[in-house]
């Protein structure tokens, strides 16, 4: 399994527990009101799981298992690197701005930077998809 | 593919077609408004059916056999934390499915504790699978 997969992987696990222990939270204020504002940890138990854990692990798992090309090379890493980083950080603004009661602004800087993020690991992964033996 | 595997896979689809389903029963109330039973529960379980007991189940199982493995001898780590995870998930979902509903129908106290014990096990069970996992994170 490569660094950046290993990277990727292991954010994806905490985002997984983030993501499930804010979702405790709002389904035990649903059963047993104790904090309306509970309700604000919505947006980033939905970012948390939905881009912080399963995209991220989707794309981490094809980094690592989509065909490599000649020598073992995985192709422009630096682009798997920034969507890495672009991703994270799109998670975290989106996730978090909302919870904070930061501007609208903040979650929309987030969502382009999830957008960024997976465009630049398509851009990156595209040479790699094709038949064995062509590469 | 190891039993614990083969376990999360099926149970998976049971989850997905459950899922569609659901997904059935929530347009067919919506073309023909108030003559079906349900409740405001029914999206929030439509929802959680497939993202809990499809997706997160399908991860958890395929990542259970493709993940590196631990050591020669415990090559997936813990067996038991393993089946643990998979009764975790499974019964927190099932117990939420229903708790869900009872709260929106009847609204009771018991129904909105069991709720409240649905998610907690949900949380073990993920905190189970990344204890389990996280070992096998690795460059082999």
């Amino acid at each position: 399994m490569p660094a950046l997969t290993r990277r990727a992987v292991q954010a994806a696990l905490i985002y997984l527990v983030v993501g499930f222990t804010f979702g405790q939270l709002l389904l035990m204020n649903k059963g047993v009101p104790f904090y309306p504002a509970t309700w604000r940890l919505l947006p980033a138990h939905i970012e948390f799981l939905f881009i912080g854990w399963m995209a991220q692990l989707a794309l981490a798992v094809a980094h690592w298992i989509i065909p490599r090309f000649r020598g073992g090379r995985f192709g422009r890493q630096r682009l798997a690197q920034a969507a890495f980083l672009l991703l994270n950080g799109g998670v975290l603004l989106a996730g978090l701005g909302p919870l904070l009661g930061a501007p609208a602004g903040v979650h929309l800087a987030g969502r382009v930077l999830e957008a960024a993020a997976v465009l630049a690991f398509a851009v990156y992964i595209w040479p790699r998809i094709r038949p064995l033996g062509n590469r | 593919m190891p039993p614990l595997t083969r376990w999360y896979v099926r149970s998976s689809f049971l989850y997905l077609v459950a899922t569609l389903v659901t997904g059935v029963w929530l347009a067919a109330r919506a073309v023909w408004p108030g003559s079906l039973p349900g409740s405001s529960a029914l999206s929030p379980i439509y929802f959680h059916l497939f993202m809990i007991g499809w997706v997160t189940q399908l991860i958890f199982g395929i990542a259970n056999w493709m993940f590196p493995v631990y050591t020669r001898e415990a090559p997936r780590r813990s067996e038991r934390l393993g089946s643990a995870t998979y009764a975790l998930l499974n019964t927190g979902l099932l117990l939420r499915i229903v708790a869900e509903a009872g709260v929106a129908g009847a609204g009771a106290t018991g129904w909105r504790w069991l709720l409240g014990g649905a998610v907690l096990l949900l949380l073990l069970a993920a905190l189970a699978f990344v204890v389990n996992t996280w070992g096998r994170v690795t460059g082999k």
